[in-house]
Formats: structure tokens, sequence, C-alpha cells
């Protein structure tokens, strides 16, 4: 197969010719006005357009080729851009990486599947000493424009090393850029922006809501990316409300709206906050939620010790104290390894728990 | 930009792969891709050529000589490499480097690792390999930059195709795999170098790297400089293979061990390698027998582990004195043409002890910069910090009590 078309390398070695305009704007014409998506599909379509518009975009790992992936979040990609352009590696975390480090050093985009959250340790090393680092070291002549997609976090029943919410590792590593969508135009619009990103972009997918749908308008969504929008350290208002503030991300958001619309049964106007982006993080947008309301809490499926939770919560007492009428509070995974299939729901944030957590918030005083 | 690369079934590749070494070596695949019986060697420890019989080739595993012109080029280097060397260890000695892990005893492999490359070829060197990538044609006092100790990397990497010297071992060589994945899906004809030691053997980014390498049918050069001690660990506790190149056969590629003293059989081995990959015969393992004649780093010691004897011993096989002895012999090198090399190597020892002698001054302030490509507002509002701090510093004021901190 023989793509040409324009080239967009970080790394500016790749010779551009004629823009994929037309590729591009055939993709919009297919679909115009709102439709029924799953997440699982609109990750695979923000690819897709990605592929046609820039032939550096490639996408590997372990069986995204033929199978289209352990979730199909790959499907039909080998087909419609050919094995060069989205393929199989041997089993090999490290490899994948590693070799995507050098891909990006040469002009490449690669966009590579983490089969699961605990798969991807063997990566680490390349991720934390390579992928985060290699712009620094060579103060921004080598840029690492690449998409690490980690399924990751629970409620989908799986079994040991396959639930994990290993966001906090990556949060924690500087050179890195951590995404997590919690909608599914937000599965579109954030991949398709990590993967025009000259950083490179852990891309976190909640996998318990990769079959969750929404009505969409990829086409306004393609509109909206050519645009060049940015949802990068942009949180989301997800449900506006007045009495205290949910802070969630990822697969936490639909639990913390659902909490909010039971406590809304009850009376007590919550609002949910979306952070979608943990690296960097929108403090203004968080704080300013906070400072409306006076309390919050933060929900998390991640151990709340030393994690991305308790980075919020020290960020937001430390630019809003003064307007808070309660320590903020945290309802997260315990800390304790990632449980059993039926131990999985004593575990995970629940609506019940982020009640009594707001019911915590000191409302008497 | 186009991407043409064929991916071809495994089962179609292996009998393509027999088929291809049959017609072009006339031996079996195993016979190509298992080393050779004997290293590669072509002039002996006291300078004289072996003659064709003892030089260890057999039938699939030949390699022509190079040609006089290339030897003179490759010596000169040489003898910059070990005057580099010797600089380099002296400057640590004044403290004018942090560090310097020398590649004294091993500049024959510095050497032929990076002449052995055409200019849109890829080098990726290890933090001992400094000499093959001035070699390459990077500025002297850029390279020694990452010693110095103002910024983890000093040079471009992009302006001679030179991956920054890698510290975390092997990792670098699946960067080596991914640039020359790249390049073969747009069609260029890019060979990539490839460079560890042996004890960086034992990591599994080797075989992952190999692997990889092997199933994407890569021209890439795994070469691999045996001196014998990962620090302090000697080879037989890192490895009981019959040798290290023998690895190469499990990936599916061919492997070669070579006398890593012997200039002259290093370029030749190297040259082949190179031309072999070019040509599409995928990746090579190439094996360079060598010494690191000094201890690991200047904070090492290496007496507490291997005897005077040994070391006495590599001595007598030193790369260069080698090399002097057989061009001299060969009518090559002269009283003139030794002057002439004996003075480049001082100028670049002295470009070496002025560009490390004077102190940069460093800019705290990029600590921020670099980090990514689109800033972060936490990391401007710490930048800002910082530039508040130095700031106060500067004007004299240490004293912060009644000053307002910016918000």
């Amino acid at each position: 197969m023989t793509v040409t078309t324009a080239g967009t390398s970080a790394n500016g070695n790749v010779s551009a010719a004629t823009a994929s305009a037309a590729a591009s704007a055939a993709a919009t014409a297919e679909a115009t006005g709102p439709q029924s998506l799953t997440m699982a599909k609109a990750l695979n379509t923000a690819m897709a357009d990605a592929m046609r518009a820039d032939p550096s975009v490639l996408v590997f790992g372990e069986d995204v080729g033929m199978l289209g992936g352990v979730f199909r979040i790959t499907d039909g990609l080998m087909a419609e851009f050919g094995e060069q352009r989205c393929f199989d590696t041997p089993l090999a975390e490290s490899g994948i990486v590693g070799m995507a480090v050098g891909m990006a050093i040469n002009g490449m985009r690669p966009v590579i599947e983490m089969q699961f959250d605990a798969f991807a340790y063997p990566a680490f090393e390349q991720i934390v000493s390579h992928v985060a680092k290699m712009h620094n070291r060579t103060k921004g002549k080598l840029k690492m424009p690449m998409v690490i997609r980690v399924p990751y976090a629970g409620g989908i029943g799986g079994v040991e090393h396959h639930c994990d919410s290993s966001e906090s590792y990556y949060a924690h590593t500087a050179g890195l850029k951590v995404y997590t969508p919690a909608t599914v135009a937000d599965g579109y619009r954030m991949l398709r922006e990590a993967i025009g990103s000259d950083d490179p972009v852990m891309f976190m997918e909640p996998k318990k809501l990769y079959w969750s749908k929404d009505q969409v308008d990829l086409g306004a969504l393609r509109v909206e990316h050519d645009a060049g929008t940015s949802t990068e350290g942009r949180a989301a208002v997800a449900r506006p409300g007045t009495d205290a503030t949910l802070i969630a991300y990822g697969p936490s958001v639909p639990t913390a709206l659902a909490a909010a619309a039971a406590a809304a049964e009850e009376g007590r106007s919550l609002e949910v906050i979306d952070v979608r982006t943990l690296v960097p993080f929108d403090d203004e947008t968080v704080c300013a939620s906070v400072r409306k309301t006076g309390r919050a809490v933060v929900i998390a499926e991640a151990h709340g010790f030393a994690s991305v939770s308790s980075e919020i919560v020290a960020r937001v007492q430390e630019r809003a104290f003064h307007y808070l009428a309660a320590p903020i509070l945290r309802v997260t995974g315990f800390d304790v390894p990632f449980p059993s299939p039926k131990l999985e729901h004593y575990y995970l944030p629940s609506v019940d728990r982020i009640l009594d957590a707001v019911d915590d918030l000191q409302w008497e005083d | 930009m186009t991407i043409h690369a064929d991916h071809s079934a495994p089962e179609t590749a292996v009998e393509d792969q027999a088929a291809d070494v049959r017609t072009k070596f006339g031996i079996s695949v195993e016979d190509y891709m298992l080393p050779a019986r004997h290293q590669i060697q072509m002039v002996n420890p006291d300078g004289t050529l072996r003659s064709h019989d003892e030089q260890g080739t057999e039938p699939g595993h030949e390699y022509p000589t190079p040609g006089d012109s290339e030897l003179m080029a490759a010596y000169e280097q040489l003898v910059v490499g070990r005057r580099v060397n010797d600089q380099n260890s002296a400057l640590v000695r004044q403290g004018r480097m942090a560090v310097y892990p020398s590649s004294h005893g091993q500049e024959a492999c510095q050497v032929a690792a990076a002449m052995c490359l055409s200019e849109g070829d890829w080098l990726f060197p290890t933090y001992r390999d400094a000499v093959a990538v001035m070699t390459r044609g990077v500025d002297p006092v850029e390279v020694m930059t990452i010693f110095r100790g103002d910024w983890h990397g000093g040079y471009d990497p992009t302006e001679h195709n030179v991956g920054i010297q890698c510290t975390p071992l092997t990792t670098q060589l699946l960067h080596a795999v991914g640039v020359a994945h790249a390049a073969k899906l747009r069609g260029e004809n890019t060979v990539v170098m490839a460079m560890c030691g042996d004890g960086a053997t034992s990591e599994g980014d080797f075989h992952e790297a190999l692997n990889f390498a092997a199933v994407f049918h890569l021209p890439v050069i795994f070469f691999v400089q045996n001196n014998k001690y990962a620090i302090s660990v000697p080879l037989s506790h890192q490895s009981v293979a019959p040798s290290l190149a023998h690895k190469a056969v499990g990936y599916g590629m061919a492997g070669e061990r070579v006398d890593g003293n012997d200039l002259v059989a290093l370029l030749a081995v190297m040259d082949r390698a190179v031309k072999l990959a070019r040509d599409g015969s995928g990746p090579l393992l190439i094996e360079a027998h060598t010494y690191r004649m000094q201890a690991h780093t200047n904070a090492d010691d290496a007496t507490r582990y291997r005897p005077d004897s040994e070391v006495a011993e590599w001595q007598a096989k030193d790369p260069l004195a080698r090399m002097k002895s057989y061009l001299t012999d060969k009518g090559l090198l002269d009283a003139a043409a030794s002057e002439r090399i004996a003075s480049h190597a001082e100028a670049v020892a002295t470009q070496l002890r002025e560009g490390l002698g004077e102190d940069v001054p460093v800019q705290p302030l990029d600590l921020f910069k670099y980090v990514f490509a689109k800033q972060t507002p936490q990391l401007k509002e710490q930048s800002e910090l910082l530039a508040s701090e130095l700031a106060r510093a500067s004007s004299g004021d240490t004293d912060n009590s009644g000053t307002e901190s910016a918000k």
C-alpha cells in the first residue's frame, strides 16, 4: 500500500507533499448530525481520522491488527490503512514503547496500545527514562509525539492484572501528559488532540466506559478539531450545582453524576467536575467551582495514598482554603491490591459512599 | 511521504531467507546465522598480517581487506580517540568533568562503529561510546557536556544522526529499531548501528530489540563490545552461551565474532555487515572481543576484581600499537604522516581542555523550558517562582521575611 500525503513530523524530517483535505472531507461527509455512538467507536474513529489526515500516524501493539484489539478499539484500521500503518508486534511491551520512541525520533507519530493497565509495567523504564525525558535531555531537538493508550481501571469484573488504576504513576512522572476521557465525545476529541500533540500523552481509557453510548455529532467534532479547539488542561463542568463539588475523572465521572442525581432528589445540588486531563491539571476550573460551593469531595478508583486524588486535595486547599466550609474529603479505592471480581464492588467508589462523604461535609455548622 | 514496506507473513519470510542465503553464500541458513568457528582476526598483536587461512574466515563468512585510504583515515581517528580518552581522564582528575567512562583499549571498536556508516545512517551509542560519537562528526566539547554536568545532553541528535549517549543499558537498542523501522516504512535506505556492552546482553531490552529487528526484518547492526566486565562482574556471570554472537541464531539473524582490538578486521566485518543490512539481509549481531584497560569510571577500583597480569596481557594486544606497526610495515605510515596525525589529536585535546576548562554559566530557567513542547500552567508558575528567587538573589536581598512572595 502506498500513502502519499502531508507529513506533520514534530522532528521535522518528513517531507511534506499534498495535504489530505480530500480524505478528511470524505470522512466528514459520511456522518453529519447526532448519532448514537459508543466510546469504543469514538476512539476508533479518532484514530482512523488521524491516520487519514497524516501518514506519519501509525498504530501498533499486541493484537491490534487482524483482531482489532482485545477491546476492538483498533477494529478495521489494518483493513483500511494496510499492515504497514496498523500492525501487530511481538508480545513485548518495552519493545513496543522503545520502538515507538525510535519511530518518533525518525518522523512518525506512533499511537500504541498497551493491552491492559497492568501489562504496561514492563514498558515503565522506556516510559519514565525516555518517553518522558527525551525532549528535556535534547533541549527540544527530539520531541516525542506519541500516544500510549492504556485501557485502565475496574468495573468490568476482570481478573488480576486487568483492572489496575495506574494513572498516578504516570501523572507523577515529569514530562508526560495524562489524559482520561469520561464521555463519548471526549473520547474522540481528546484522542485526536493527543495524536496531534508534540508531547507524549498517556491516554488512559476507562475500560468500563468503552461500551457506554451517547448521541454524538462526529461532523461537529471534526470541525471542532480542525479549528484547533483544545481540551488539554481544561476541566469540564459535567453537571452544574451549588452546594458542593464532586471532582472526578475517567471511570468515576458517571458514578459522580449518578451520586449528584441521587442527591438532587434529596434537595442537595452537587456540581460535578470532570477533570479530563490529569496533566496538565486545570486548577482554575476546579478551584472556581470549590470557591463557589465551599465544599468538595474528590472521587477516584485508584488507591488514595500518594495518588492523583491526594494531589487534587492538596492543590485545592492551597488555593481555596478560605472558601472551604469543611475539609475536602475523598472517596477512593482502598489501599489494597485490586480485588478479584466478586470483591471489586466493595473496593470501587460507589454512589452510596459518595453520598456518605457529602453528608460528612459539616453541613450543621 | 510514501509508506510502502512489505511485512510478509512469517512462514514466507523464513523460506525466502533460506533460499536467499543459499543463493548468495552457497551455505545453509544455519551456517550463515552461526558465527564462524573462530573470531575474525586479520592483524596479529605484533602488527603482522595473518595469512588468509588464519583469519578465521569460512565459506559464507568471507571478508575483503579494507582499502588503504580507509585504513589510514581510521588510524587517524584511532589516535585521536586515544588522546581524547586520556585527556578526558585528566580533566576528571582536575575536577573539570564529573565523571568519564573511558574506552581506553576499545578505541578500534569505537572508530569502526562510526566509520562503517554513511551520512544518512544512525548511530545509537552508550555512555562509554564518546569516541564513536566524535568519530561520527559531533563536536568533542558538545559530546562531553553530559559528563561536564550542565545538561544531560550536549548535541543535537539530528545533526549527525547520533542518539544521545544512553545510560540505562540496552534501552537505546529499541530506539535504533524504531528509527530503522520508520526509515523502512518510508522506503529509505538507512542502516542503524546499535551499540552495547557484554553485561548489557543480560537485559530484557536486548532480547526485545533483537527480536523486533528480526521480526520486522530491519537493517540494524547490533554491535556488542565484549570488554569482559560489567563494572566488576565477569562475562561468565552474564552468560554461558558459546559466545555472545551465538545469540543471533535464536532470533533468526546472523552473528559474527571479531577481534575488537584489530581495526583492520573490525572495519572488514562492519563494512560487510552494513552492506548486507543495506541490501536487505535484515539485522546482524557482531561481537567484538576487547578489553576495558581502565576502571569502569574514575569512581571505580578495578584492582578489586581483576589481576594485574590480565591487564598486562591485554596491554600487549593494544589496538593502537598494532595498527601503527601494521601501517608502518605496509609503508602507509611515515614520520610525516605520524606527526600530522599526532598534531590533529593534540588539537582536539586542546579543544577539550579549553572547552571544558571554561565555566559555562548554567541557565536555571532552562529547567522548565524543555519539559514539554506545549508548556503547562503549573510549570509556568514554578518557573516564575524560581525567576523571582533568582531576581532576589541577584539584587542581594536574601532576606525574604518581609517581601511579598509571588502569588
